[in-house]
């Protein structure tokens, strides 16, 4: 995706804060936004506990599993999944940098358009690269894959496989969905002229660190049982 | 329309407690050392239920039988005290049961299942299977083959996977369909499954333990009488769980010495 | 009265005109919560007809059943079942059930609907997955249901599906090839509808409250489906990864749930190392709080109901909330007592039966403070306050042989015979269909602007109560005389004498079945020849009688009403009438 075209969507959108440049002043909308992005979080934060649930019940899985026998093999982790790490540790970096972007779009507006403009321009470009960062991240994922596949470790080779395939698919599957999420809240941001409430922002960056944690601990799981 | 409720309430508690007072359907005579501790904890708690379930559903229908008076000068009144006497008497009551019956019954829990088996214990090994019980004993050199899976065959009657050809402790193993034990002798049974989820009832023993594949469980009685009764499966395994049984057959000392010896000579 | 704080964000668009917008794919809670309701009575008149199925061939094991070779030639050549198809009935009973009737009924359908009209907001917090939760059930049903086509059957492993049984593939039995993979992929599906709503329930409670709304004041309906829906979100979200991976052993060759050395079919099977108590331990992790999912908002329904009609304030409410947050914190520490006889550690069976026995505790005080509030009363006997009063009998019994069970050595004799199932049928299954029919009775004139017929309302009332008695109480008799369940015949020499009772138990569940007809005929007759209802017939005081029946698409027709007061004045004393409602700024004297 070019840049060029993320910045035209942005002036776009910018455009219509302009036009309609009373919409983030509007206290009645600023409250109801707030309201919204209460909801969205408390929300975010209930699926959170959720998603920790299902993921403690696995680890708690896996610990019952490699006890029940003597046939846990261990192997050697692809050195992919460090560099991996990296990729998305990197990723909660730009979506910080997308936050304080546009954190800041009300605070700008009152000097000027331009200035809120530039700022969601520019945030929704730290955003494109946060969903860049994470798709790289699947497809590393997809390298340690075929790394273990290459080494003859299938999902039903060993148990110890088993749970790293279950593991990494699955938390592949939610950053998938994280991804669909920014697409949401990047579209939301541009429609709404960059309001961090309604957009979902705050909401979708818990998710996303989440996952960024979620990712540590399941890799210093994998390390210490692999 | 309160009063019949009230009625209806106190008639139905009643046919139901008389049923479990006159013991109309009951639990077998029984014929183990650790059964009576059950069998008294369980009529202990009867006692204890008993008196809360009568009391609840009572209650209960006096109070709707007094909510039903239409008499329009009567005021609604709020129970004494409020709920504090409610809370506190649950507490209390429900509270002082719970430790009652906990100190009781891990007392009876542990005494099945925390004692150790005798070491003069009658070993005998069971496996089950869809859906048939199958009992071991070592034999006169009193050592039990080893198991492979793999070697079972099921048409050869070879239900274990023993290994006769090559392995010598387990040629004079028998292997039986009824469990067939010595009277008042501690039996320790070592029990496996060979495919799927089983369980071992034996209602007059008041044993029941699951087979688990993949684990050998031990269970230890004693049986106090002789005669023959039934050994059934709890434990769902496919379409003929319903079907799955064996026998249990306590024998004199002397009987029993009788027919393992005859087992063995065949 | 106009609140201008910050809650009311939900329903910007407008109320939708087109029939798949306002009936399908419906945002609105209300029409969710009536599409719960929709396929809750869906379930259970297929659940009921099984178990009709299940008695039939109990009783009278070889009389042709009309019609049923229709449904499956092979599993009943005739009419007459075999016992494969005898435990595939029972497991699609068992399973539709517990999921798709007593998750669904109590929790899911009336909690859609009331939840936001009792909190005073206009939707649930995300109505787009509101929705989806509820199509994701009804896929989840689907897929449940297609196991009734395929060749194979439906699965044999019951509602529990315990590894290895469930988890080999079709060596193990009928019903165990597609039939267990269809059971374990719905059950997937119906975890993640049910984690998407337990999500929007606890969002929606957190967040929509109207003004004045405080959680103090929220009634104890609104408290039940809060406290349902934590527990739902923890247990739902264990029971997930248990049937994935049980998927994955079915269908991918691992082996999480199959050790080593299993020959089932006379075929070694080719896994190794696998735990079966690792299924047991996920599945009863979920399994015990489901019992809870079930039973908690209908106790909260009740205790909403019964001071309607008793015309006093609840006793204790705030003992009461106390005593469901112990409960869904207790219902995670007990789910080992379902497992004193498969073989874990001995020592732990006391850790597991302390905390079942003091569970005992709070269920204690909650059915006193019911039976507290009946005291003195000025009791209305409607249908629904009788259904009420019934539940508190029924859950009195269905909680006393709780002690029983909770004891590991009384459990060794009692595990696994028609003990435990007639403790379970009277505590979760009947006393959680009693508080939705008292609910149902209650709040249909609210969902359908028209009233109930009260005379076949009692009559269904008096033969549902009597006849669950017939039902259940007798299969406590069979346990206690040690008769085994899951058992497609009885061909046991001790279990022979006792089929005399099982006909007795058959005949009364045909005619208790039979009188839910009347029910459903109620419901259906009211629904368009119901006198109609007003904007609060009973004189309750919860803001769903502060609206009109039915309510508009945004609840309140615009209004942000403002709570005053609690949930609780009933025969307050110097009232114009003899209650005040939460939304009316009346002052209540108290004293």
């Amino acid at each position: 995706m070019g840049t060029s075209t993320l910045h035209s969507q942005a002036e776009a959108a910018l455009e219509s804060v302009v036009d309609r440049g009373v919409a983030i002043a509007n206290p009645a909308t600023t409250s109801r936004a707030a309201a919204q992005a209460q909801k969205s979080e408390t929300g975010m934060w209930v699926a959170v506990s959720a998603i920790s649930m299902s993921f403690a019940a696995f680890t708690s899985a896996m610990i019952v599993r490699q006890d029940a026998a003597t046939d846990w093999q261990r192997f050697q982790l692809p050195h992919v999944l460090y560099f991996n790490t990296l990729i998305l540790l990197a990723s909660s970096a730009t979506l910080e940098l997308t936050r304080q972007r546009i954190a800041g779009i009300p605070e700008a507006l009152r000097s000027g358009a331009a200035a809120a403009k530039v700022l969601l321009a520019n945030g929704t470009y730290w955003l494109y690269l946060t969903a860049a960062l994470g798709f790289t991240f699947v497809l590393g994922q997809l390298l340690a894959w075929r790394n273990l596949a290459a080494q003859g470790l299938f999902l039903a080779t060993n148990p110890s496989s088993s749970f790293f395939y279950v593991f990494t698919a699955l938390h592949a599957v939610h950053l998938l969905g994280g991804i669909g999420g920014l697409i949401y809240v990047l579209r939301k941001l541009v429609r709404t002229n960059g309001s961090a409430e309604t957009s979902g922002l705050g909401a979708f960056s818990i998710y996303w660190h989440f996952m960024d944690i979620l990712w540590v601990y399941l890799l210093l799981l994998l390390a210490i049982r692999m | 329309m309160g009063k019949l409720f009230a009625v209806v309430v106190t008639v139905i508690t009643l046919i139901s407690v008389s049923f479990f007072v006159m013991h109309t359907w009951w639990p077998p005579t029984d014929i183990s050392t650790t059964g009576p501790a059950i069998d008294r904890q369980m009529d202990e708690t009867f006692v204890e239920t008993g008196i809360l379930f009568l009391a609840g559903q009572l209650l209960l229908g006096l109070f709707v039988w007094q909510a039903s008076d239409k008499n329009p000068a009567r005021k609604i009144k709020i129970f004494p005290g409020g709920s504090t006497p409610l809370v506190a008497a649950a507490i209390i009551v429900v509270g002082i049961e719970v430790l009652a019956l906990t100190f009781l019954g891990s007392k009876a829990w542990a005494a099945i299942n925390l004692a150790p088996a005798a070491a003069d214990s009658v070993h005998i090994d069971v496996q089950a299977e869809q859906f048939a019980f199958w009992f071991r004993y070592p034999g006169p050199d009193g050592q039990f083959g080893a198991l492979h899976p793999e070697k079972i065959d099921e048409a050869n009657g070879n239900y274990f996977g023993l290994d006769p050809a090559n392995d010598v402790a387990a040629r004079d193993d028998i292997v039986v369909g009824t469990l067939t034990i010595p009277v008042n002798r501690p039996i320790l049974l070592t029990m496996h499954s060979k495919d799927v989820g089983h369980s071992l009832y034996v209602p007059v023993l008041r044993i029941q333990q699951d087979f688990v594949p993949g684990l050998d469980i031990p269970v230890h009685f004693t049986a106090t009488q002789t005669g023959k009764f039934e050994i059934v499966c709890t434990q769902l395994c496919g379409l003929g769980h319903y079907n799955m049984r064996a026998y249990l057959e306590v024998m004199s000392e002397g009987d029993y010495e009788q027919w393992l010896k005859t087992q063995a000579g065949q | 009265m106009h609140d201008t704080s910050a809650q009311h964000a939900v329903h910007q668009h407008a109320a939708p005109t087109g029939f798949i917008r306002k009936y399908v794919f419906s945002l609105d809670h209300k029409v969710i919560g009536k599409q719960y309701y929709g396929l809750a009575l869906l379930a259970v008149f297929i659940g009921m007809v099984l178990s009709w199925l299940m008695r039939i061939h109990l009783g009278w094991p070889n009389w042709p059943i009309p019609l049923l070779d229709k449904l499956s030639a092979v599993g009943a050549p005739g009419g007459a079942m075999t016992p494969e198809y005898y435990l595939s009935l029972m497991t699609m009973h068992g399973t539709i059930m517990v999921f798709f009737v007593l998750t669904n009924a109590p929790f899911a359908a009336f909690g859609n609907y009331f939840l936001p009209i009792q909190i005073g907001a206009e939707d649930m917090a995300f109505p787009r997955f509101n929705m989806m939760s509820f199509w994701t059930t009804f896929v989840a049903f689907l897929v449940m249901m297609a196991s009734f086509f395929i060749a194979d059957g439906p699965p044999i492993a019951g509602w529990t599906s315990y590894a290895p049984l469930s988890a080999v593939g079709g060596d193990a039995g009928p019903g165990l090839k597609v039939g267990e993979t269809l059971w374990a992929i719905s059950i997937a599906i119906f975890c993640i509808g049910s984690l998407l709503g337990a999500l929007n329930f606890i969002a929606t409670t957190l967040d929509l409250r109207t003004k004045g709304m405080s959680l103090a004041r929220m009634p104890l309906s609104s408290w039940a489906w809060f406290v349902t829906s934590v527990i739902a979100l923890l247990a739902f979200a264990v029971l997930l990864p248990a049937c994935i991976l049980l998927v994955l052993d079915r269908t991918a060759g691992t082996s999480f749930f199959i050790p080593t050395g299993l020959v089932v079919s006379d075929r070694l099977q080719p896994h190794s190392g696998g735990s079966t108590l690792l299924w047991q331990h996920l599945f009863w992790f979920f399994g015990h709080p489901e019992v809870y999912i079930a039973v908690l908002p209908s106790i909260g329904i009740v205790a909403h109901i019964l001071p309607v009609f008793a015309r006093k304030p609840l006793l204790g409410p705030r003992a009461s909330v106390g005593c469901m947050i112990a409960i869904g914190f207790l219902s995670y520490m007990v789910w080992g007592h379902h497992m004193f006889v498969s073989g874990m550690n001995p020592f732990s069976a006391n850790l597991f039966s302390v905390p079942t026995l003091i569970i005992t505790i709070p269920a204690t005080i909650l059915t006193l403070l019911l039976i507290g509030t009946v005291y003195g009363a000025k009791m209305r006997f409607t249908t629904p306050a009788l259904f009420c009063i019934g539940f508190v009998s029924v859950f009195i019994s269905g909680g006393i042989s709780g002690f029983f069970l909770a004891q590991p050595s009384i459990d060794i004799y009692l595990h696994a015979t028609y003990f435990v199932v007639g403790h379970f049928h009277f505590v979760m299954a009947v006393a959680s269909l009693f508080g939705v029919f008292a609910g149902t009775y209650f709040w249909f004139p609210k969902m359908f602007g028209r009233m109930m017929n009260d005379g076949l309302g009692k009559l269904h009332f008096w033969l549902t109560f009597i006849g669950v008695y017939c039902i259940f109480m007798p299969m406590h008799y069979l346990g206690l005389a040690g008769n085994v369940r899951r058992y497609a015949a009885f061909t046991d020499d001790y279990l022979i004498p006792l089929i005399p009772v099982h006909k007795f138990i058959t005949v009364a569940a045909l005619l208790t079945g039979a009188a839910q007809l009347i029910f459903l005929f109620n419901l259906i007759w009211s629904r368009f020849k119901g006198p109609i209802a007003s904007e609060n017939p009973w004189e309750g005081t919860s803001l769903e009688w502060s609206t009109t029946s039915p309510p508009p698409f945004d609840n309140f027709g615009g209004k942000h009403l403002v709570v005053y007061n609690g949930p609780n004045e009933y025969g307050v004393q110097g009232a114009a009438t003899d209650y005040v409602m939460q939304a009316s700024p009346e002052k209540v004297v108290t004293g």
